[in-house]
This record gives C-alpha cells, structure tokens and sequence, in this order.
C-alpha cells in the first residue's frame, strides 16, 4: 500500500512538471513575434539595426519570465516536491 | 628609480594573482569535495558547514564561497587595470579602463538621465559580478547565478532602491499611486511584489535551465556513444567520444550569450525601474512651482 501511495505522489509530480511547461508556448509566439517585428523594422531602416537589437533582446527576455515561471515550477515539483510528501506521508502514517 | 620598478612589478603579480587564485581555489575545492558518482546528478549548491545562531541557522554554501572568490577575481582585475593610472593614457591597461568607465557612464546617462548619473558605479557593479557569476560556469564550477537565493538578494536590493527613490516624492504620494483607480489597489500592490520576484527568476531561471540542459545534453551523449562505439575493443568501447566538443557548442549559448544577456538585463531593469520610480524633472518642476 505504501509503495502505491509512493508512486502515486512522484507520478503526479512528474506529470505536474509536464504540465506546467505548457507555459513555454506562450513565451514561444511572443518571442516569435517580437522577432519578426524587428527582422521587418531592421529591413525597413537597416542604419538602425544596434537600438533595434538591444531593444529586442530586452523584450524578449520580459516576455521570457512567464516561461521561467512555469521552468522553476517544474523544477520545485521534479527535485524539492517528491521529497517532501513523503516524508508528510511517512509523518502521518505515523 | 629601480627600486620604483621593482615594487611596480611586485604589485602587478599581486593583482594577477588576486585575479587567478580564486578561481584555481575554486576548481580545487570543487574537486576535493565532489563525491565520485556514477551518472548525472543535478542538485543544487552543496552546504560546507553551518554556523550555529540563535534565530536561524546561516548554511555557507558553495553559491556564497563561490561568489566570494568572483568578488576577489573582480577586485584584483579593477586594481590591476587601475594600477600605475596617469592623467593621459599611455598604456594598454588604461585604455581598457578608460574604456570600461566611459562606457559604463554612458550607459546610465542615456538610460537613467542626468540626475541619476552617479549609479554608474553601482550598474557597473552589478553587470560585472553578474556576468563573471554566470561565466564561472566555463570552469566547471557552481555558478552563483543558478542559486535562486544570490538572484533574490540583488532583487531585494533593487526593490529596496526602487521604494526609496518613490518615496522621495512623499509617502503620501507613493501611497496615492496605489489607489489609482482605487479597485485595482490590491492588484498594484501584487504587482509591485511581483518586481522582484520576476527580475530573481528571470535571471536564476535562465541560467539554471541552461545548467539543466547541459548536464541532460551530457548524459545523452554518453549513452548515445555507448550505442554507437559500445563495440570496439577494451578501454575504447567505454569511452564517450561523442562528449568531446559537442556539449561545448550549447555551453557557448546557454553560458556565455545567455549569461552575459541575463547580466545586461537585470542591470538594464534596474536602470528602467529606479528611473521611472523618480521622475526627477516632474519633481524640480512641482518645488518650483510650489515656491513661487
């Protein structure tokens, strides 16, 4: 019984990881957008590639935070989470 | 005359060292205190030792030694640029430095505007220790950056600027500009603890999933070789040939360009968020007004 109870928490923390990186698509389209916003102003004036580089880099790391919000969940629920339900589980059995 | 030489020379050996010796303290504790394994291992910073305090235990962890000796490496490359300054520059060192600061002043005057140019030191603090944090990873060792504790203490730092710099209008005004429109009060407020949050994982997150990635990458390639080579003869037959060079072509991404990107970033929100906290010239302008 113990074992079931044991697989079931790291089953559902794996799957809980797999689930959250659904995030990454949306930073994904926005970053791909951004991109593409500044490939066509870099086309239209190419003098102006450096401010347009920079302020590109810039916003794609701003729409990149609810990707990493998703990543540190992921992360919390592969390494930090597994560990301790069990050990909640082993106190209340207890 | 000779003797100035001399002592010139010894300094410069002084500072170069200051500059390499962390580092090669660094590899050699990570070295004696890295337990062999077999596999991949992702953990977070190792814990030396604890110092016993009444209210809470203080861990001194690898993320913290480790940006202790990036801290020494920056100092001793400040001295050793600045060492033997002369009002006109005649030697490559100080061509670097002029460099560096020039740069650095130019940076916060474009971003941050005339009243805030004294932050040139601080931006330029914070770029180095962050990008150098990030680049430690080139050696091997710990990144700093990848500890979500070492992101979160520049953040709170920043965020401790930024309420400082909008309270300098006046508490009252800082606490109006919370009730405006007065519904959305509770969400202002959320979003103005979400600063710090947000400028910690972006950086933390960044770095940490490139490490994530790499060591992945890594142990991939290790069974790939033992599918592909698994067949030759004795020591050859274990060895990862695929490891070589491969992983080297992601860490340039996930280490050098997102370390140094994550850097500027954090030092460029800084920037934004402490000049749009005090709008200096609306200020000026208000005291004027009320003056006259």
């Amino acid at each position: 019984m113990l074992e079931l109870a044991i697989g079931i928490i790291l089953g559902s923390c794996a799957l809980g990881a797999g689930i959250a990186m659904i995030a990454g698509i949306g930073p994904g389209i926005g970053e791909g957008n951004a991109v593409a916003k500044a490939c066509e102003a870099i086309g239209r004036q190419p003098e102006c590639k450096g401010t347009v580089t920079t302020t590109m880099l810039m916003g794609c790391a701003v729409a990149e935070t609810t990707g990493l919000y998703a990543l540190v969940i992921a992360i919390l629920l592969i390494f930090v989470a597994p560990g301790r339900l069990v050990d909640i589980l082993m106190e209340t059995i207890k | 005359m000779e003797n100035d030489k001399q002592r010139f020379k010894l300094l410069d050996t002084v500072y170069t060292a200051m500059m390499i010796l962390p580092i090669v303290f660094g590899i050699i504790l990570k070295i004696f205190t890295t337990p062999l394994s077999e596999g991949i291992s992702i953990s977070g910073a190792k814990i030396f030792f604890t110092i016993k305090l009444p209210i809470q235990d203080l861990p001194i962890t690898e993320s913290q030694v480790h940006s202790w000796l990036v801290m020494i490496s920056i100092t001793g490359l400040c001295l050793f640029l600045t060492h033997g300054i002369k009002e006109k520059a005649d030697t490559k060192r100080q061509h670097v430095a002029e460099w560096i600061v020039e740069n650095a002043q130019k940076l916060v005057d474009g971003n941050m505007g005339e009243y805030f140019s004294g932050f040139a030191p601080f931006i330029a603090a914070i770029l180095g220790l962050s990008a150098f944090s990030s680049l430690l990873a080139l050696f091997g060792l710990y990144a700093p950056t990848s500890d979500v504790n070492v992101t979160a203490g520049w953040a709170i730092l920043v965020f401790f600027l930024i309420t400082y710099y909008k309270m300098k209008c006046g508490p009252v005004i800082y606490a109006k500009s919370f009730a405006d429109p007065p519904l959305l009060a509770p969400l202002n407020i959320i979003s103005e603890v979400a600063t710090p949050v947000s400028m910690a994982f972006r950086h933390y997150g960044n770095v940490l999933s490139g490490s994530v990635i790499s060591v992945l990458l890594a142990s991939g390639l290790q069974g790939l070789s033992a599918i592909v080579f698994g067949k030759l003869p004795g020591f050859l037959g274990e060895f990862p040939f695929l490891q070589i060079g491969i992983p080297a072509v992601l860490s340039i991404y996930f280490d050098v360009f997102s370390g140094l990107l994550q850097a500027y970033i954090f030092a460029m929100l800084t920037m934004l968020y402490v000049a749009g906290g005090f709008p200096a010239d609306e200020y000026y302008r208000r005291k004027a007004l009320n003056k006259s």
